[in-house]
């Protein structure tokens, strides 16, 4: 059996070996012998090639099946729309019986109010009620329609006009809504692809604006030109290709969240020397700063042409609604085709155009006011310099008087409801209404939380005084 | 579905190419006189780039005079419109002290409370002189005073929910609400014709976004079965909660949203719905409830019901009606509560007494003549118009009429000779509406008599005959005319 076996094996290599050595060994190509070697290699040349041909393995594709979609449309459980609410959700603001003056009624009694930001006192003022219910009578109350679309009404565009006389810029154009105007107006001039440098302190509306326009952000510290001067710095010789790119610096004038001013020279010189343009809201500067109350520019003493954008939210010290952007005609002319809150939305209503037209006559006329104002800005800080626990956060000219807490309890929501609980008590015992912070959670500003007054020309000294000695009171309580 | 017909695509894209052509002609030698003249921007890039404004200037403002017209009166059945004339070929329009008295087909003035009203306004009057025209102050602050509760609660009973929370704007109530209610992580299916406030408020949220076929509630569940399979992008986590966005009336189509059938889709899927009633709310249903009303649908089951009171209230301001432990959820959150101005004490009591009218509940039935004849006014017109001939969108009921035009050309022709006879009418092109689908857009009130629609509509066929949209016969066999179409959505 085994020899057998051998001799097949002999057999077989012998004729394979003469299979090999046969003819092709006379072969010469190419001054090579071909030898029987070399058909074993080409023929693992070939079988080389087959295998790096072959693509790589992949698990076949299984498209879900409808009835495992339905299962896991089954299986799948939402969130609640909501959270569950807590007790502190659960709390009511106060609910005026009268205008919000400087005094005003809640729950029948007589309260004085340091919650409205009316700083000229001009709410229930004659003149601005006898032109709005001349305009109510005339137009009814809505525009009925955006501004595209026989919803301009002549009232809107003397208001325009107005407003670009008093604050000596080209042209305006009015929004329909205080907080609308900032995001409505940045997403207009910038893009992707823009940088833009905020303060870290801006209110909400800007910081949606700057969400919407999908630019790159970069915030420097709550008015500090230091860091303003090396953000831009760090920007224009960092980044080459950002001379081609559109440059903003947006700011406030009045910082809603603090009460700073910001200092306009400086920014403008920033401006100047990198080249970039400057966005400003003056809501709470309109008719408050400034020999005239013509905003942050006549405080500074710089000509209004530097600023490029400045909006302002009408809300504040010219006691009507909505918002207006002004500037030169190009940008204006600009945003009335390409500002979202602007095209796609309903005018102002025609009696608020007018009570603004009314507002800006009274102020011009009336520069008594302002006097009157800021020395009750300064009558009420020299009754809470020295309040114990808090400290005054805002800037001494400035018609938002803040008061932070000068040692926070390491949590803002424990803060807020010492605070909400302190001007609570300030209603009840002493008839004051106040303003404690209040946040929502898509408010990215980070700013210390505290007490906000806003004063008003209206209010009396005797008014002042009071607010100073209760806030020292509740101070000195709840605080220590 | 608009069915275009052939010629007039081919037409329009003609005549649009043959704009952009022109456009870029003058934008090529503008750009070469400036080469020789001194640029004084100074090392700054300019604020406005040109292909950015191009279809501003070179398109827009050839017929900026048919947008943008200014009025001297209320904005009733009849209006006052101050002309125009321009020295500059329509770059800039300066104002006459003449006004011209024509119908006013444009306004959103459904139940005819755009004008002065023998019970609304010495009721705003009143509040006027008692809270004068603003508050200063957010609601939270000293801005909540007691016409605004009583306005919560009345919007509140009307809509038809246990609660509701008004803000002083509508296009900032859906820019503020949705990035309160959804953020990262969520998904908001909206429809593909939604209007830009509902768009900017899901942008601004970081959801993801998907859109379905307008009105196709077939598409709707597609797109809500592949989207809860799959999960999340990329890491296929399953969705947090989902939205589906619709409207009640869509503004540029005059079409009532297919309700039901979303609801209960939505209900199978457990979606939440998301109902903007900017247009329809007071102006459809028997008692001027909206769309739920009209269609029969519960409200409980639409879970955040919007609306706006800018068009049949006569005023301005949005709200959201919801279960309370929503709006007290809204309340505590939403930016637009807690940071904007409240709204004018004013405005509110005009809606409070709208409300009140239509509901009869000062006394006449003032409120249900006007719900019967807006209703009569609608019907009738777009009956008419159909008969005419002219290519009229929308459902029946809707006070919404589009008329369609195609054609560049035809909008500034329309609108000037309907201005000529003194008729007051709105057209929309482009961006606002697809690039070719340019419209005339009519919108009904209840303060318009039979007469003022008889002499509308013979102005408006005048317009159409001269113009040539009567792209129907006019007969009533429509369907078998429409040959060599082509479909767009």
């Amino acid at each position: 059996m085994d020899t057998n076996l051998v001799e097949m094996c002999r057999a077989g290599l012998k004729w394979f070996t003469m299979l090999l050595d046969a003819p092709s060994a006379r072969i010469v190509l190419f001054g090579v012998r071909i030898q029987g070697h070399i058909f074993v290699e080409v023929l693992l040349g070939f079988v080389i090639v087959f295998l790096l041909s072959q693509k790589s393995y992949k698990p076949p594709q299984r498209p879900l099946t409808e009835q495992e979609i339905d299962e896991l449309c089954d299986e799948w459980v939402p969130e609640p729309l909501i959270p569950p609410i807590t007790q502190d959700m659960r709390h009511e603001p106060p609910v005026l019986e009268s205008a919000a003056g400087p005094h005003t009624t809640v729950d029948g009694k007589d309260v004085v109010n340091f919650a409205s930001a009316n700083y000229l006192g001009l709410i229930g003022h004659q003149k601005l009620l006898e032109s709005c219910t001349s305009a109510l009578e005339k137009y009814g109350v809505g525009s009925c329609g955006p501004r595209g679309f026989y919803g301009t009404i002549d009232v809107h565009i003397d208001c325009e006009t107005r407003i670009s006389k008093f604050l000596g810029t080209p042209d305006t154009i009015l929004y329909s809504y205080g907080l609308s105007t900032m995001f409505s107006t940045i997403p207009c001039f910038c893009k992707r692809g823009d940088i833009i440098v905020a303060d870290e302190g801006v209110h909400w509306g800007i910081q949606n604006g700057l969400q919407l326009s999908r630019s790159t952000i970069i915030y420097f510290k709550h008015n500090d030109m230091d860091s303003l001067r090396s953000t831009l710095e760090k920007i224009m010789t960092k980044n080459k290709r950002s001379k081609n790119l559109r440059r903003y610096i947006v700011a406030e004038a009045v910082y809603q969240n603090s009460g700073q001013i910001a200092p306009l020279d400086e920014i403008v010189k920033l401006k100047e020397k990198y080249r970039f343009r400057v966005i400003l809201d003056e809501s709470n500067s309109l008719g408050v700063l400034g020999r005239s109350g013509r905003g942050l520019a006549e405080h500074h003493g710089v000509p209004i042409e530097k600023i490029d954008v400045v909006t302002a939210a009408m809300g504040h010290a010219l006691a009507t609604e909505g918002g207006f952007c002004t500037g030169n005609a190009r940008i204006i002319d600009y945003q009335r085709l390409s500002s979202s809150g602007y095209v796609f939305s309903a005018s102002l209503p025609p009696y608020l155009a007018s009570a603004a037209i009314t507002a800006i006559d009274v102020i011009d006329q009336n520069p008594e006011l302002l006097v009157k104002m800021k020395q009750n800005i300064a009558l009420l800080w020299k009754g809470l310099k020295d309040i114990k626990g808090m400290s005054l956060a805002s800037d001494p000219e400035s018609p938002i008087v803040f008061l932070k807490l000068e040692k926070s309890s390491g949590s803002t929501k424990d803060d807020l409801l010492l605070l909400e609980k302190m001007a609570d008590r300030a209603l009840k015992e002493d008839s004051l209404l106040v303003v404690s912070s209040k946040k929502s959670f898509l408010d990215k500003c980070r700013l210390p939380v505290g007490i906000k007054l806003f004063v008003s020309a209206g209010h009396s000294d005797s008014d002042l005084i009071k607010a100073s000695e209760s806030l020292k009171r509740l101070a000195s309580e709840l605080l220590l | 579905m608009i069915t275009i017909p052939y010629l007039t695509a081919v037409s329009t894209y003609f005549s649009y190419g043959l704009l952009f052509a022109f456009g870029q002609l003058r934008d090529y030698s503008r750009r070469i006189f400036d080469w020789w003249s001194t640029n004084n921007l100074h090392g700054y890039a300019p604020i406005c780039l040109a292909h950015e404004d191009f279809y501003i200037r070179r398109l827009y403002h050839r017929i900026q005079d048919c947008f943008g017209r200014p009025i001297s009166s209320a904005p009733d059945a009849w209006v006052d419109v101050v002309e125009r004339f321009s020295n500059d070929n329509n770059k800039t329009l300066k104002r006459r002290t003449k006004s011209t008295r024509c119908l006013n087909l444009g306004s959103y003035n459904y139940l005819g409370f755009g004008s002065y009203d023998e019970y609304c306004t010495p009721l705003v009057i009143d509040s006027l002189k008692k809270f004068s025209p603003s508050t200063c102050s957010s609601r939270v602050d000293a801005g909540t005073t007691s016409v605004h509760a009583e306005l919560e609660e009345c919007v509140a009973k009307y809509v038809g929910k246990p609660a509701a929370i008004v803000t002083g704007m509508g296009y900032a109530t859906n820019s503020a609400i949705i990035p309160v209610l959804i953020g990262k992580g969520g998904l908001i299916i909206s429809d593909s014709l939604n209007h830009t406030s509902i768009v900017n408020g899901a942008r601004g949220s970081g959801a993801t976004i998907r859109v379905f076929q307008h009105n196709t509630p077939a598409h709707l569940e597609r797109v809500l079965k592949e989207q809860i399979a799959e999960g999340q992008p990329r890491t296929h986590r399953p969705w947090k909660k989902i939205i589906v966005v619709v409207e009640g009336i869509y503004s540029m189509e005059g079409e009532i949203c297919q309700l039901p059938e979303i609801v209960s889709i939505c209900k199978k899927y457990k979606a939440y719905v998301y109902l903007d009633e900017a247009h329809s709310i007071g102006a459809i249903g028997k008692t001027g409830r909206g769309v739920c009303e009209l269609l029969g649908v519960d409200t409980a089951d639409v879970d955040i019901m919007m609306g706006t009171f800018t068009k049949s209230f006569g005023s301005c301001g949005g709200y959201i009606a919801g279960s309370k432990d929503l709006i007290q959820y809204l309340k505590y959150h939403c930016p637009a509560h807690l940071y904007a101005t409240s709204i004018s004490t004013p405005s509110a009591q005009q809606i409070i007494s709208a409300i009140k009218v239509i509901l009869g509940e000062d006394g006449s039935n003032r409120g249900a003549q006007k719900l019967a004849r807006i209703r009569e006014n609608s019907n009738f017109f777009r009956a008419e118009l159909q008969k005419m001939g002219f290519e009229v969108l929308g459902d029946n009921d809707s006070p919404v009429m589009p008329i369609m035009l195609y054609n560049p050309a035809k909008i500034p022709a329309f609108s000037r000779e309907c201005l000529r006879e003194n008729v007051a009418v709105v057209v929309v092109g482009f961006p606002a509406t697809p690039l070719l689908l340019a419209r005339a857009r009519i919108c009904i009130s209840a303060s318009h008599s039979r007469e003022d629609l008889i002499k509308a509509l013979q102005v408006i066929s005048k317009a159409g005959d001269l113009t040539g949209i009567k792209y129907f016969p006019a007969a009533p066999k429509k369907q078998e005319e429409v040959k060599d179409t082509i479909k767009l959505d």
